[in-house]
């Protein structure tokens, strides 16, 4: 956590300001029990109504004062703990953008996101409580202490057995339903799983008449998450009756031994009144640090797995002195290209030579786990290759902005991914394009079609994740918005799979005007999307196994023609 | 870009029991007495447990009152005695005899008021436990029980929250909102009793207090529950934006979107830091609030009741226990308004519940339905209707003839509607107009369990849960042994990939079964129709994302399991729809051509159409 707290560097004035108020409020807390005793020792016992109402009003005064403080120590620190989580989440967020696909896949996606959220609520809450709490707590029981002290000190022995008393019990309880709490968690993952599995597979199970199983498989885990729920909530049963049980024989050990003590003459009535106070302030300050501290071990594992995002420095950076891009050509060329993902045994791709220049469609062919869509990150600097180099125009991509090469790629992905929002947001993504280079986009792409039955054209908007719109429509808009700033060098990633062969063939009737002049990279499984491609690239586990037209590598190449038939009847080749 | 994130739930975010809350924003229930009303129903089974929890709710919190009055009793002793001492009485003193035996009492009271609690807690945890049990595993029995419509209309997270969000919401309310409210209600009318058997004229001046404190927390509460719901909505917002860009990170990055992804971050966490502050002072400011309150009420009691100890109408020890009565005054108010804004959710989540309960079931099997059917495999639709809404009809006057062992394509570009096909056969949809038959039997006078075991599925979606692969491959037949299993594995070219596996079939697929390739998967899924032995057929042919060997296999492996049995095929692959008996060509949702490949070509329609631009090597590419 401790290096989370620099962070909290430029609050430090709003703390030290909570911190002083929340001070004031322990002081005027502590001071009020004074008060009372004042009222009964030398007030009610006397029947002196106007010491009562002078020491009354004062009391008044002390409460408002306190009231006051503490309202504003709450404002101070619900500002700082939110002004603080503010800060934080931009630094994950802002760092986790510049994170390389490397750095990306090594946290997942579904950490790194709990990371920017949950965790640093839960930073949040434990800084607001903790300014709220943590500074009271011990405040009020040392200061407690100290008057209890200051109006008898052999009274005061009471908490010597007490306090650890108390402390050992919650210790005790907590000890054994923290881990089941944890426990009770995953039985919750689990039946969390077996109904989503039913959910999913719901046509299958049918089919199969399996409902009766899945019914059975959901209730055993219905009845294992139920007895640890039940088993845990019964072990905090003790917690709550037990503590207030320790409070109220301490309470009435305090009048047993203060009524002596009054009796010897060592005390006054009111005084004892007052310890009583004293008493209760200690032990619900204990008892708020221990919960406190149990807390903590959640809130440090959330303090880590923040400290390890922002610790981790992104592999891929920009050059100090880049290459300045103007007039892009769009020449690609990759010579002697070998690369690993981090930690793999063997390179995904294996002295990969060779060149793709503006008006020629390059096509990229190869079974699942060749190496085509590795082939695509490395042009687009996801990750940095082992050795080689890859040139664009004849730069090498190392020596030129991320920012500089990208603008220059229109990338189609093999999954469309698509952000809510409207669609001509969707197309346009940041771009500042006009509405007609939008339409002309979407056209090529054939999506004009549907986009025209959606109830607001254009400005209909697009579900979180695309879920309002089918596969094949996510996957033209996806190209749509990869053709809308007219790039130099076009990657179109497996993104025609989704599309049926007849809207595939349409659109790349019209996407050969589009990028004419341009860069084509076509990766894809299906001979007929790639058959009349000016090249064709056959990988085979990372190497190159053939370069040349459909007809020559149908003649020479075996493992080209293992693909063709696979997919076609021979009749069909010819 | 916009967000429309506000209705999702992610589970993630619910906050844990033991986590500071970030509170939820309450929502309205439709119709809270009847469903107050509905919910407390299931509470009648644990009608004994529930009443001993009332008793010892009741029971721990009058012994708690009363101890205040027993307190004050000592003090007025130690005060009298000192006082008597003061004035010389003789033999004066504090009678410690007495302070003894009331102490004594106390320590009882206290015990028992512990022990009550305790017993409390214990028995509702599990009452509040086992009834949410009860209403899970209804839930869950009444979804065996929906039309496949209701899944296809429901969003599967929504159904999973109302089976586990919104389930733990009751069980925690009744767990603990339950007995909170009948403590706060005893608290309140004991002290209220309490006081007015002591004095009259204090009770009333601590009542001046009352309706302030009420007033407070009635307006910090309206005004937090804002603040709240705007730092729910804020946070939904932040996380939406955070999933989207983080889940489509490659494309942020390959579009250069870093900026603008940051400018809309900023904005969203400024407005989330804007609500979060307001919210959390808000929820903070009640207690120093009533806390104040609570301080004017004891000077006044103070003031009047030291005139009336001076006058001697009321004991010192008396006032000593208003004191405290005051100051347990303000627990009971904070909480019932806490209460009721946990109730309105939790109602609100019990309507949630309630709706799937009263969800309108499939249409149960007729009473004449057959029990047992081994039919040939002759599948005939005649004059078949369907729409699936009565407004739009997707298929009309469909008639098909089919014999047994013939092979039936179906084929037309994504979205078609091919698999409304595969819904009527297997009755997850009915007809409108018209009938299905199997051996001339109408599919509807065959009871559903004996329909769907006359048919063996491979769907595209490969369907594995989380298991060993045995048990996957036995899922179409419980009572298979191991032998038969291998021997449907071997059929299915992936005896010899299971072999490779460490713990062969025993081996467990795990969570998204993301331990297999997708050919893999498709193999398995087919070894378990094999096994299942179904005289007809459903399959949906995999298209991408397997590679070529993996491909061969599952050709092989098809064919093998195609032998013999009348099939239904979502074709992809030429050689299948070429040589199928019967080719049924879907567009939009509608059949709107069939016959065999050389009719179909002769015809030069829409099919001819998509083959042309499918597989002629004039095309421009």
């Amino acid at each position: 956590m401790g290096k989370l707290f620099h962070y909290l560097k430029p609050f430090r004035l709003s703390i030290a300001a909570a911190l002083t108020l929340v001070m004031v409020r322990v002081l005027t807390e502590l001071y009020l029990p004074t008060l009372t005793a004042e009222i009964v020792n030398n007030g009610i016992t006397r029947g002196d109504t106007a010491y009562i109402i002078a020491i009354g009003s004062r009391m008044l005064l002390v409460a408002a004062l306190g009231g006051i403080a503490s309202i504003a120590a709450n404002h101070q620190s619900a500002k700082v703990s939110a002004a603080f989580a503010r800060v934080l989440r931009e630094k994950v967020f802002s760092q986790v953008e510049n994170f390389s696909l490397h750095e990306f896949d090594k946290f997942g996606t579904a950490s790194l996101i709990t990371r920017t959220t949950n965790d640093i609520t839960q930073l949040q809450m434990v800084l607001l409580f903790g300014l709220r709490m943590m500074a009271m707590a011990p405040l009020m029981s040392i200061g407690g202490i100290i008057m209890a002290v200051s109006l008898d000190p052999a009274l005061s022995l009471i908490f010597v057995t007490v306090l650890p008393l108390l402390f050992a019990l919650i210790t005790i309880i907590g000890r054994r339903g923290i881990p089941l709490f944890q426990k009770m968690q995953v039985k919750l993952d689990n039946l969390n799983l077996v109904l989503r599995e039913s959910l999913t597979g719901i046509r299958v199970i049918r089919a199969f008449n399996r409902e009766d199983y899945e019914k059975q498989r959901f209730q055993g885990a219905n009845q294992d998450y139920t007895t640890t729920t039940i088993k845990v909530h019964q072990v905090m049963s003790v917690m709550m009756p037990a503590m207030m049980l320790v409070m109220n024989l301490t309470t009435i050990g305090i009048i047993w031994f203060g009524g002596l003590r009054i009796d010897s003459g060592f005390m006054q009535v009111g005084d004892l009144m007052a310890f009583i106070q004293y008493g209760m302030h200690i032990m619900f300050s204990l008892v708020a640090i221990s919960f406190m501290l149990m807390q903590l071990p959640r809130a440090l594992a959330s303090a880590h797995r923040i400290s390890e995002v922002l610790d981790t420095v992104p592999e891929i950076r920009d050059p100090q002195v880049p290459v300045p891009i103007e007039d892009m050509r769009g020449f690609v060329e990759f010579k002697k290209v070998t690369f690993s993902y981090p930690g793999a045994e063997r390179p995904a791709l294996y002295n990969i030579s060779f060149s793709a220049g503006p008006g020629q469609v390059t096509a990229i062919i190869g079974g699942t786990g060749s190496g085509k869509s590795t082939l695509s990150r490395l042009l687009l600097r996801f990750y940095d290759i082992d050795s080689g180099s890859i040139l664009v125009d004849g730069v090498d991509i190392r020596s030129m902005t991320q920012a500089d090469l990208r603008a220059k790629v229109g990338f189609a992905p093999q999954q469309a991914i698509l952000f809510s929002g409207s669609i001509r947001d969707n197309i346009l993504f940041g771009k500042d394009k006009s509405d007609a280079e939008v339409v002309k986009a979407a056209e090529i792409a054939q999506a004009t079609e549907f986009i025209a039955r959606t109830p607001a054209g254009f400005a209909s908007e697009i579900a979180q994740g695309g879920k309002n719109i089918s596969g094949g429509q996510k996957q033209r808009l996806a190209i749509a918005r990869a053709l809308v700033h007219k790039p130099k060098i076009y990657i179109f990633d497996e993104c025609f799979s989704a599309l049926d062969f007849k809207t595939d063939a349409k659109l790349r009737a019209a996407l050969k005007e589009e990028t004419a002049g341009a860069t084509v990279i076509i990766i894809a499984q299906r001979v007929s999307t790639i058959r009349d491609a000016d090249q064709i690239i056959v990988l085979e586990k990372g190497r190159i196994a053939g370069i040349g037209t459909h007809e020559e590598l149908l003649a020479t190449n075996g493992v080209y023609k293992e693909i063709v038939f696979s997919q076609l009847s021979e009749e069909e080749i010819a | 870009m916009s967000n429309s994130y506000k209705q999702q739930k992610a589970p993630g975010l619910r906050p844990r029991r033991g986590v500071p809350p970030m509170a939820l924003p309450v929502e309205k229930p439709h119709d809270f007495k009847r469903s107050l009303f509905r919910l407390l129903q299931y509470l009648k089974p644990h009608l004994l447990s529930l009443s001993f929890v009332i008793f010892a709710a009741i029971s721990g919190t009058v012994f708690t009152i009363l101890s205040p009055r027993l307190i004050g009793r000592v003090t007025t002793i130690i005060f009298t005695g000192m006082l008597d001492r003061l004035n010389q009485v003789s033999g004066a003193g504090i009678d410690f005899s007495r302070i003894g035996k009331i102490l004594l009492l106390l320590v009882g009271l206290y015990l028992a008021s512990s022990l009550f609690r305790y017993l409390e807690f214990f028995i509702m945890a599990s009452v509040s436990q086992r009834m949410v049990y009860d209403l899970r595993n209804k839930v869950r029995t009444k979804l065996t029980r929906l039309p496949l419509k209701y899944y296809d209309s429901h969003p599967h997270g929504d159904i999973l929250s109302r089976v586990t969000n919104d389930m733990d919401l009751i069980g925690s309310t009744l767990q603990q909102s339950m007995t909170q409210i009948i403590e706060a209600i005893v608290t309140l009318t004991g002290i209220l009793i309490m006081m007015a058997t002591i004095n009259r004229w204090l009770t009333l001046i601590t009542l001046v207090t009352l309706p302030l404190s009420f007033y407070v927390t009635a307006q910090v509460t309206r005004h937090s529950q804002k603040q709240f719901a705007a730092q729910q909505e804020e946070l939904g917002a932040l996380n939406g934006h955070v999933e989207e860009m983080y889940g489509g990170h490659l494309i942020v990055k390959a579009f250069n979107y870093e900026k603008e992804s940051l400018a809309r971050f900023q904005t969203i966490n400024q407005r989330l830091y804007e609500a979060g502050w307001k919210a959390q002072f808000m929820s903070g400011i009640i207690m120093p609030l009533l806390g104040f309150i609570n301080n004017i009420g004891y000077v006044l009691i103070a003031i009047v009741g030291s005139i009336f100890v001076t006058q001697g109408t009321i004991a010192l020890g008396d006032v000593q226990a208003f004191f405290q009565y005051s100051r347990q005054f303000t627990h009971p108010i904070v909480q019932t308004a806490n209460i009721a804004n946990i109730l309105q959710s939790t109602i609100a989540a019990a309507e949630r519940v309630f709706k799937l309960l009263d969800e309108e079931e499939e249409i149960a099997d007729a009473e004449k339905a057959l029990n047992h059917f081994a039919p040939r495999g002759d599948v005939r639709f005649e004059h078949v209707y369907f729409g699936y809404s009565s407004d739009n009809m997707l298929i009309k006057d469909l008639n098909i003839d089919i014999q047994a062992g013939q092979t039936v394509a179906i084929v037309g570009p994504t979205g078609a509607g091919k698999t409304t096909l595969v819904n009527l056969l297997l009755r997850f949809y009915d007809v409108n107009r018209g009938r299905i038959t199997i051996d001339g039997v109408d599919i509807r006078n065959i009871k559903r369990s004996v329909l769907r075991n006359i048919f063996g599925m491979v769907l595209q979606d490969t369907w594995l849960f989380t298991g060993t692969i045995k048990d996957n491959i036995a899922f179409g037949r419980a009572n298979a042994t191991t032998k038969e299993i291998i021997r449907a594995a071997e059929a299915a070219q992936v005896d010899h990939f299971i072999r490779t596996l460490s713990q062969g079939y025993d081996t467990v697929i795990n969570q998204d079964a993301s331990n297999l390739s997708q050919g893999q998967k498709q193999l398995i899924t087919i070894a378990r129709a094999i096994l299942a032995d179904s005289p007809i057929l459903i399959l949906d042919e995999a298209t991408s994302n397997v590679d070529t060997r993996t491909e061969i296999l599952i050709q092989r492996a098809t064919a093998q399991l195609m032998k013999g049995r009348t099939s239904f095929v979502i074709a992809h692959r030429l050689s299948t729809i070429r040589t199928a008996d019967l080719i049924l060509v879907m567009n939009n949702g509608e059949v709107v051509e069939q016959g065999t490949h050389t009719q179909l070509l002769a015809q030069d329609g829409f099919y001819a159409d998509i083959y042309k631009s499918q597989f002629s090597t004039t095309q421009a590419g």
